[in-house]
Order: C-alpha cells, then sequence, then structure tokens
C-alpha cells in the first residue's frame, strides 16, 4: 500500500496555493504535516482525498493513477478539526454509517462498530446522542468512524484543535496506539511542534505552500535542513543571531568572540569523550565568511554549563514562569530570543543578563537560510 | 480600576435548583485586588465562562453581590460597570482601517479629537500596528486582527478592568509567543486590573501573579504558578496543572512513611490521623528512573520524545493492577534497560485524603 504525489500543484484563481510537490508515503506509517496557518496543509490533504483536482501532477494509489477518481470511489477517511456527526443518530448508528453505506452485514457492523468503540473509549455511550456527550467524546466519536471503514488512507486534520488542553493530551497519547494497530496511512495535520514530536513517525513540515522537508520526525527535529523548517518545528520559535568567521576569529553577534586557537581560551578545556574540545572545534571547519547560528529556547542557559560554553549578554525584558521552568524573553544584538530554563527564577526586567550557550548545540546556516552544519549534540541522534 | 470583591456568589441557569449539582458556579467568595493579573484556568464546563459573564454583567447571579471597589454592581449593566472585553475571536469593523477600530471606544465616549490622536498612536506602538495604521482591518491574518482587539481592549485608560475570553485561542502557536508576551509587558506598562480565562495552563501560568483554578463549578486553589505546581490543593490542580500532570498513587500513609504496596517511601513530614482515600502526588518532574532496586520496580511502556525532555510511560504491579506512572527525563540522560526502578524526590512529595492536600508537621 502506498501515496504517491508526482509533482502535485495546485493553483486557484491564478493564486498557487501549492506548489509542485513529490511525496511518498508508504504503509503503516504515521505522516505529519506540519505547519503554521495557511501554509497549505489543508490543501495538500483535499488533494489526497481527492475533494479537489490538482491543477498538475498525478497521485498514484498502489502505483494506479487515481488523480481523477472520486473521492466516494477511493479508500480513505477524513477527520476534521470542527466534530462532525450525525446529530440525530446515536453513536452506534454514527459509527456505523459508512459500513452500512458499504452495505456490510449486521453481524459485521456490529462486530466492527464495538471494536471501534471500545479503541475510543466509547462503549458505554453508544446509545446517546453525539450532542449529549462532551467535545473530547464527540471528537472520539468521529474518530471512531474513520477507523471502522478500515480504509487505506486516513486524513486527520488538526482533530484536537477544538479540545480542551488536557484532553488533547489524553487522545494524543492515545492516536499512535491506535495508528499502530491498524496499518493504515495516516496523514495528521497540526500547527504544533510538540504534538508532531508526540506522534513520531515522519513529518513533512509545510510553509507557504511547499514542503520544506519530510523525514523521519525526529530527524526533521534535530537536524533540520533550513532556517525555515528550524522555525516551523520549534515553540518556541527557534533563536537566531549572526555568526562571523574571519580566520581565527569567531564572533557570534557583536559581542561573543571565540578564538580558534585553543590557547586564546580564557578557561579551561573540556574533555568530552576523551577528545580534547574547544568551543572554536564547533566552528573551525567553517570556510571564512557570514553566517547565521541558530539554537533553541532550552539550550540557553543562565549558569556556565561546561567550559566550552559561550557567554552572552542580553537584556531581560520579561519573565514567565511556568510552575517549574521559566522563559525568559530578552534581546540580544537586535535579535529577539526566548530562552527555557528550569527551575522559578525572579530575575530583575529590564537589566542586563548573562545566558551561556554550548556550541555544541548551535545549528550554522549559510546566508540563504540553507544548513552548513547540524548542531553536533543533534547528529548522534 | 478597581478591586472586585465577589461575595457569597453562586449561580444556577434553573429557575428552582434544588441540589448542589444545579448550580454551574458553586458559592464563591474572592478578592480581585486592584491592579492585578489573573487568570481563571479549568476545562471547559468548570464554570469560568459562567463567572466572567457575571463579573462582565452579560449574566445576574442567583445569589451573592458583585462589588467594584465598595460599590454594588450587581445588577449594573456591562456599560455601566466600565470594563473592556477580549474575546475568543476577533471583533473587528472589517470596513475601518485600523486607526479608526481602535479609535472606536475613544469616539463613544465623546472624548476629544486630539486626545484620541494620541491615545491611538500610543496603543498602535504597544500593540505594534503602528506601521499599518490606515490600512482596512478586512484585508489583515487572524493574529493581527486580534492585536487590533487587544488594542481595542487597552485603548481606554479609565476602565476598571479588562477581561480576556480565551484571547489566543485561534492564534498560530509561534504567533501566541509574541501575543502572550506583549500582553504581558502591557500590564506591567498599564497596571489594570486583568482577568484572563483559559483553559490553557501555559498561558495561564506565564500571564497571571495568581492563578484561579476552577472545576465542576467550584474553585479548587487560588495560588501563584509555583504554588500550584509544587503544592496542589486538590488532586485536580495536581492533574490539570503540568504535561503529564501529577502522578496521583493509592498509599497508605503512617507516620512519616507510605507504603505503595509493600514499598515504604520515606516522607519529609509526618502526617497524623488521616482519613478518608489516602493517596500520593508526585509530579514526573520528581522523579528518577534507576537501577537500585531500593527504588519500585516498574516497567517501561513507551517512550515519547519531546525534544527538550522525554516522557516515559512506566507500569507498576500491584496485585494483579497496574497503576500508571509518568516520569520526565531530561534531554541528554540516556535511558537505558536496565533502569527499572523509580526514585522519588523525598520534599516534592504531597499527601492527599479524599483529595484535599494534607498539611504534614515536620518528623519528630
Amino acid at each position: 500500500m502506498s501515496l504517491q504525489l508526482e509533482n502535485i500543484s495546485l493553483r486557484v484563481d491564478g493564486q498557487s496555493h501549492i506548489h509542485s510537490t513529490s511525496l511518498t508515503l508508504e504503509k503503516s506509517t504515521m505522516n505529519v504535516l506540519l505547519g503554521p496557518t495557511l501554509s497549505g496543509k489543508t490543501s495538500l490533504m483535499r488533494l489526497m482525498a481527492g475533494l479537489d483536482l490538482p491543477t498538475t501532477g498525478r497521485i498514484l494509489w498502489n502505483g494506479k493513477d487515481v488523480t481523477k477518481n472520486r473521492v466516494q470511489d477511493r479508500d480513505i477517511a477524513m477527520v476534521y478539526q470542527q466534530f462532525i456527526n450525525y446529530p440525530s443518530m446515536s453513536v452506534y448508528e454514527n459509527i456505523a454509517s459508512p459500513l452500512r453505506i458499504m452495505k456490510k452485514s449486521k453481524s459485521e457492523i456490529d462486530r466492527a462498530v464495538n471494536k471501534s468503540a471500545d479503541l475510543m473509549k466509547l462503549g458505554p455511550y453508544l446509545h446517546r446522542k453525539p450532542l449529549e456527550l462532551s467535545g473530547g467524546q464527540q471528537q472520539r466519536c468521529a474518530l471512531a468512524r474513520a477507523l471502522v471503514k478500515e480504509s487505506g488512507l486516513v486524513l486527520l486534520d488538526e482533530p484536537l484543535a477544538n479540545l480542551d488542553y488536557k484532553l488533547r493530551e489524553e487522545l494524543r497519547a492515545e492516536i499512535p496506539k491506535i495508528f499502530a494497530e491498524s496499518g493504515a496511512i495516516f496523514v495528521y495535520a497540526t500547527t504544533e511542534p510538540e504534538e508532531a514530536l508526540l506522534l513520531g513517525g515522519n513529518t513533512a513540515t509545510l510553509h507557504q505552500g511547499t514542503i520544506t522537508q519530510f523525514n523521519k520526525t525526529s530527524q526533521v527535529y534535530h537536524q533540520p535542513q533550513n532556517t525555515i523548517t528550524a522555525k516551523t518545528f520549534s515553540n518556541p520559535p527557534m533563536n537566531f543571531l549572526k555568526l562571523t568567521k574571519a580566520g581565527s576569529n569567531i564572533t557570534l553577534g557583536d559581542n561573543a568572540r571565540i578564538d580558534v586557537e585553543p590557547s586564546n581560551q580564557s578557561f579551561d578545556k573540556a574533555s568530552a569523550n576523551g577528545k580534547e574540545l574547544t568551543a572554536a572545534d564547533n566552528f573551525n571547519h567553517l570556510p571564512d565568511g557570514d553566517y547565521i547560528a541558530g539554537f533553541r529556547s532550552n539550550h540557553l542557559e543562565l549558569h556556565r554549563h561546561n567550559s566550552q560554553s559561550i557567554a552572552f549578554s542580553a537584556t531581560l525584558n520579561i519573565t514567565e514562569i511556568t510552575g517549574s521552568e521559566t522563559f525568559l524573553h530578552m534581546n540580544y544584538d537586535n535579535d529577539h530570543w526566548v530562552g527555557l530554563v528550569h527551575g522559578v527564577h525572579d530575575l530583575a526586567l529590564g537589566e542586563k543578563l548573562e545566558v551561556f550557550l554550548d556550541p555544541s548545540h548551535i545549528y550554522t546556516f549559510g546566508l540563504d537560510g540553507n544548513i552548513v552544519s547540524s548542531a553536533s549534540y543533534a547528529k548522534e541522534i | 480600576m478597581a478591586k472586585i470583591t465577589l461575595s457569597n456568589l453562586a449561580h444556577s441557569y434553573s429557575k428552582t435548583p434544588n441540589s448542589p449539582d444545579d448550580f454551574a458556579l458553586k458559592t464563591i467568595d474572592h478578592v480581585w485586588e486592584d491592579g492585578s493579573a489573573y487568570a481563571l484556568l479549568g476545562p471547559s464546563g468548570c464554570g469560568k465562562s459562567t463567572l466572567l459573564n457575571i463579573i462582565s454583567g452579560l449574566l445576574a447571579p442567583s445569589q451573592g453581590q458583585v462589588l467594584f471597589d465598595d460599590k454594588d454592581v450587581t445588577n449594573a449593566s456591562t456599560s455601566e460597570r466600565n470594563i473592556a472585553q477580549v474575546f475568543q475571536f476577533p471583533v473587528v469593523y472589517d470596513t475601518m482601517t485600523v486607526r479608526q477600530n481602535l479609535a472606536f471606544p475613544l469616539k463613544n465616549r465623546k472624548l476629544g479629537a486630539d486626545y484620541i490622536s494620541d491615545r491611538v498612536t500610543a496603543v498602535a506602538n504597544m500593540i505594534g500596528v503602528q506601521d499599518f495604521l490606515d490600512d482596512k482591518a478586512n484585508g489583515l491574518t487572524a493574529d493581527a486582527k486580534q492585536k487590533i482587539s487587544l488594542g481595542r481592549g487597552i485603548v481606554r485608560e479609565d476602565v476598571n478592568a479588562i477581561l480576556f475570553d480565551e484571547p489566543l485561542t485561534v492564534i498560530d502557536p509561534q504567533m501566541k509567543w509574541e501575543l502572550r508576551t506583549q500582553l504581558k509587558a502591557l500590564h506591567q506598562q498599564l497596571g489594570h486590573t486583568m482577568i484572563y480565562v483559559t483553559h490553557d495552563q501555559t498561558e495561564a501560568l506565564t500571564f497571571a501573579d495568581k492563578v484561579v483554578v476552577m472545576s465542576e463549578g467550584e474553585v479548587v486553589q487560588v495560588g501563584t504558578p509555583t504554588e500550584l505546581f509544587e503544592r496542589p490543593a486538590h488532586t485536580f490542580v495536581g492533574f490539570f496543572i503540568g504535561s503529564p500532570g501529577m502522578n496521583i498513587l493509592p498509599v497508605t500513609v503512617v507516620g512519616n512513611k507510605a507504603m505503595i504496596g509493600n514499598h515504604p517511601i520515606q516522607l519529609s513530614s509526618t502526617y497524623e490521623n488521616l482519613s478518608g482515600t489516602i493517596e500520593m502526588g508526585i509530579r514526573p518532574e520528581y522523579i528518577r528512573l534507576s537501577k537500585e532496586p531500593s527504588g519500585l520496580a516498574i516497567k517501561i511502556q513507551r517512550v515519547e520524545d519531546v525534544g527538550h525532555h522525554k516522557i516515559v510511560r512506566a507500569i507498576h504491579s500491584i496485585d494483579g493492577q497496574t497503576i500508571d506512572i509518568n516520569v520526565i527525563v531530561k534531554e541528554g540522560i540516556e535511558i537505558s534497560d536496565d533502569m527499572q526502578y523509580l526514585v522519588f524526590e523525598r520534599e516534592k512529595i504531597n499527601i492527599y485524603a479524599n483529595q484535599w492536600r494534607q498539611e504534614g508537621s515536620a518528623p519528630i
């Protein structure tokens, strides 16, 4: 079983919604479409479903061209952000409805509905009407209906977006389990990086109608190929600053400088895996020039983590406490940074704050935004 | 600006309520201090919107009083209460420019043109829309429209309070950061009493000085983010705050020892005369995976990598039953197969009787 998009594009009223895209999804995979609103997630799903006809390109299902097949004639199920159920039918009938259309026997329907309802923890509510259920249960009902058909392709368009935070957490943990049992190709659209990480599988990051990267989820997260993917897949957003290498001098932003010559280091060298490293080792393979350095908020620290760490003097604007962690909003060298540090910290606002960054957590991008060198900590993941 | 007092307040949507369950809002006494930033946090249906509507004057309570400073406003209309509100969906006049939208609440109050012009410019700078003040609102993105709604909420300087009803729900995660930080900065600049209703713990904890947590029509705890995290007053707060929430484990407690089945756990306080259902609360952040058999034996079911940490889903077996326990492991710490035990951080354990937190005494 496979779904293949071959040079698919979509133009509506002269505007390009999806730029030419090729993508192959294999049997038994969870595929996350990650991107902000209007990045093309829903458009791409509608093309996969056959709800819209692509302007160019072909869609192949198990190698067979299905581009022009109607949605009814395809092997798909779809769940939307809004909970869509038939309000006048019981939960049982809602879940059974696709099977009735398929003219399955009564006993087959009964078996499949009960199985699907059990999986979605709807067993006790089969005789209720959808509106007598909580929001979470209503969406479970829609999910059960999508699963009962045992379609080869299941499309989930931000299915948890309208649910309370805690319900979302619960269903997020369950969806990968359900999917593991079904063997279908799942496509799941979300705006939230954390959701993509929890779902695992593969992730395609979308930006303005283009897939910027597609690979295993943890790989896209740890080895973004460009600044757009890195931004899309970071929450809080990735922090950036300029990096200049001139001979033995590496300058980060305006006021942090590290020297390639180890003898110039003012602090002791660190020993990692028996090999002596200096901060500069992370950069000395770069040709001279200007770069964009990027790092995630949780890698910024209030204390020197090890001797290689680079110190930055930033201005603290706002702190936000989440209970166990503190978000630091600061300005450094005209860039806005967010830091996420463990513990609760009460720090003076508007003042200079010294923060530290281990250079092994820095991604180096070219000025065109493409990756030059992944953060060394992430290369082994 | 005003202090808002809720006195013996309760509400039922039924005209003839005859049991506590008929009340969407159970009896509440609470003072919202002047100039503070509050969040009202709870799941759908917990009564937080009912409470907000009573404060704003959209709903008359079945019982009790609402006071602004010391004036009874229980039966006053929304406009008489002089409050500003920002809703979940942007409320913007599409045919007007951004400038006209921001000026609207001031024009309604017939303020002078010079004042309006200065004030609109000041607010536009605060919320970062100064560069498109003369654009029509209908071409703007949802984020920009919601910024304008926020701007209209803060444009009047004389309001008693500003109420926010899930203002960031429709905003993309990345943009949420910007808007939330802006709101927090605005609160520091303006010093208005602000009440922010949300079901999202991150929004509540990061915005507020104090968070009011509601469950099933009842306020279960009012506290700072740290208090809610470290010492949840009720197991619901422990569960609702944190991701995943606090682990709530059935125990028996004797003195300064808790027993999970036959496994003893040393506590930092002593508890006497506990009665009812006794549980121990421990956050996933405060549990460590260990190879030492002196810890609580578990089996790891699944590990979820969320980037800056991993969530370990483990189970402990007791008399043929299993209890789920979540553990958070920081990035960079390896999880090996021989880690089959858990160690709890003693100082971080809370003890609950019938779901309410018990205060222990120092061990003798």
